[in-house]
Parts: structure tokens; sequence; C-alpha cells
């Protein structure tokens, strides 16, 4: 089976390397990839939609289209994870839940939960195989969120000017999410992003975007064509397309943080949300 | 035999991204482990993604971000922005596809109690 595996890997990619030759050179500023639309972004971006950032002006605008589906795409990814690990779970997988008692370190295993306050002040909830933590690790992690959310939103409102926008901005919010979990425990991510709020959030970002989209329809133009905000609100067309740009941007980070938030959360606890990384 | 030395230099970058291309592929293929497929899954696009971003490259040209003492008439001064969009998009579902993946790894070795491709199969079999 392996040798069939790596005879056919080979022929396989042996017949691409025959094909190397005609592709185009590296660093072919004349080649078919960079000649049918591409200068007609790169002349036309910043007169048509005032965002120096091709990258973005063509992510949201030229091919905005794309962009809403690939955002539907995550937020579709996220919830089959929900539907997979949360709705399909057998309720067996943890019945003990440990609790530990802070100033004299003894753990109490409970068969029914929820009988001592989850966040009481002298008993904590610990997970199974519980160890005791490292005080500078968790504190310096701690201490590392709010500069990454601060940044993350940097790269986000920032992504018409510099390298950055809603995809990259998104990560960064989870990363700082996903952070936490590592450093603390999963119950303080599901604390501060619980799961229902996470997973509105995500649709709510596909609805920024697509509404942006209705919003340019009803206003006479075409779906996600921004330049219909132009008129309505009294700015000049490349503006409005700019703002528009900003937009779905912001719908496309809500979207990206809070799937892969929720991705995070479910795959590290087998779809319990009770104890993980 | 200088000329098809030119011609292998020319088109290096190609032969190696068909080879890790093909290192994924047969990782996908060989591998029972369905979580080293995964991995070869990940290899395989990130392939894909070299690919298309250095079709996009353009021998002395600036990042695609106006630079105002260049200005846009000339679009052979930027590199090509279009494959680094499809890449930028395509990177973030592969994270969201990779989760979905997980997923179901997770609840095929809840029900049959192993990630081995051939062991879950024997196990299929004697039921």
């Amino acid at each position: 089976m392996k040798r069939l595996a790596l005879f056919v890997v080979i022929l396989a990619g042996l017949l691409l390397a025959a094909t190397a030759d005609d592709f185009p050179r590296l660093g072919d500023a004349g080649s078919a990839p960079s000649r049918h639309v591409s200068p007609a972004y790169i002349q036309g971006s910043l007169d048509q939609t005032h965002t120096p950032n091709f990258v973005t002006s063509v992510l949201a605008d030229y091919r905005g289209f794309d962009t809403m589906f690939e955002t539907t795409v995550v937020f579709l990814a996220g919830m089959s994870c929900f539907f997979i690990l949360r709705a399909l779970r057998r309720k067996s997988l943890s019945e003990v839940y440990y609790y530990r008692h802070k100033p004299t370190g003894t753990v109490l295993a409970m068969l029914a939960p929820r009988r001592i306050p989850p966040r009481s002040s002298c008993f904590e909830r610990i997970d199974a195989d519980w160890t005791p933590q490292d005080l500078v690790v968790e504190t310096m992690c701690l201490f590392m969120v709010p500069f990454v959310q601060i940044f993350a939103l940097y790269v986000l409102a920032h992504g018409h000017y510099s390298p950055g926008g809603g995809f990259q901005g998104g990560v960064l919010l989870a990363a700082s999410f996903i952070l936490v979990g590592l450093s603390r425990d999963l119950r303080t991510v599901e604390w501060l992003l619980a799961e229902k709020k996470a997973i509105l959030t995500a649709a709510a970002g596909v609805c920024i975007y697509a509404g942006t989209g209705l919003l340019a329809l009803f206003l006479g133009g075409n779906f996600l064509d921004y330049g219909a905000f132009g008129p309505a609100f009294g700015a000049a067309i490349p503006a409005a397309r700019s703002m528009g740009i900003l937009c779905v941007e912001i719908g496309v980070a809500m979207t990206v943080m809070a799937t892969l938030v929720t991705i995070y959360k479910l795959v590290s606890s087998r779809g319990t949300v009770e104890e993980g990384l | 035999m200088g000329g098809l030395l030119a011609g292998f230099a020319d088109a290096f970058h190609y032969y190696a991204y068909f080879a890790i291309m093909m290192i994924g592929l047969f990782a996908m293929i060989a591998k029972t482990n369905l979580l080293k497929k995964c991995i070869g899954l990940g290899i395989f696009q990130t392939a894909i993604m070299l690919f298309y971003v250095s079709m996009g490259a353009k021998t002395g040209a600036d990042i695609p971000i106006v630079n105002p003492a260049t200005g846009t008439a000339d679009p052979a001064a930027y590199a090509n922005p279009l494959p680094q969009v499809l890449m930028l998009t395509a990177i973030v579902v592969s994270v969201a596809t990779l989760g979905v993946a997980l997923a179901l790894i997770q609840n095929i070795h809840r029900d049959s109690g192993s990630i081995e491709e051939d062991e879950i199969l024997r196990r299929l079999r004697d039921e």
C-alpha cells in the first residue's frame, strides 16, 4: 500500500515537474496573473476607494462577494464544530467535579456539581488533571492580553493603510482569548466570552457583512457596491467606499474571532467546555 | 546542458513547491493515523499558498501598498495583490476547516477508541 502510494505520488510529482517550464518566471512583471485585472486594481484603488493598501481594497471591495462567502465558510466551520462535538456529545464524559480549598489545598471530588458556588472565595473549581501552576507564567500571559487586543484593534482599523484587516485582526483577538485559556483554564475563557455570546457574535459578523451589501442595494446601487452610500450620506464616492470597506472588515473580524475561540473551546475540551487545556 | 541548467534554475522554486506538495499528498494517502493525514493536508495547503504568492512576485517591486514617491501609474512597481488576497482568505478558511477535521477525529476516537485507520476498520469488521 505504501509502495503504491509512493509510486502514485512520484508519478504525480514528475507530471507536475514537467509542466514547470510553462509557468511564469519568478519576478516576471508581464506574466499572465499580473496582466489582466491586477493593473486595474493597482492603478484604480487609490482614486476609486481611497485605500492605499491594494490587498484590502481588492479583498473587501473589488472581490467583496468572494470574501463574503469566505466569511460564511468560517462561520459554518464553527457551527459544524459545535454540532459535531457539542450537540452530539454523550453526557458521561465529566461526571466528577473537583473543587480545591484554596487555603489548605485540599481537593474535594463531588458527584453532584453546583453545591459550591462556582466563584466562591475559598473554593475553586479545578480540572481533573490539575497541577499547581506557575504564577509567573500565568501573570505574564494575562498581562500580555490587553496589549495583544489593542494591537488587534490597530491591525483591524489600520488595514486601509498598512498590512492588516479583518481576518488578521480577528485572528489576533482570538489569540488573546486562547492565551487566557492556555495560561488559566477554559472556564475563564467561557466566563469572558460565553459560548452563546460567541456564536451570536459570529452570526452578527456575517450579518454586518451581508447587511452592508443589502444597504447598498436599498440605496440604489448593486449588492456590495459601497459607492451607493456616497449620495445617501453626503460623502464623496471614494470616501463612501472606504467606509464600506471598514464596515465589512469589522464584520469579518467579529466572525473570525468568535469562530476561532469557539473551535478552540470545543476541540480542547471534547465538546464539554468544562475542562480542557 | 547549460541551457538545461539555466531552465532548472529559473523554475527551481516551482520544483520546491511540487516537492512540498507531494510530501503532503503522500502523508494524506499513506499515513494511517488520521491526525497525520491532517498534518499532510496542512503541508499540501502550504505548498499551494507558496505557489500562488510566488506568482504575484515582480522583480524590484514594492509591497502592494501605495508609495507616494512612486505613484500608481506603473503597475510593475507593486507586487500583484490578487494572489495575496486569495491566499489571505485561504489561510483563515484552512484553520477553520482544520478545526472541523479535529472535531470529527475526536468523535471517531470516542466511538471506536482509536485514530489509526486500520485499527478502526478492524474494529468495525469485528462488530
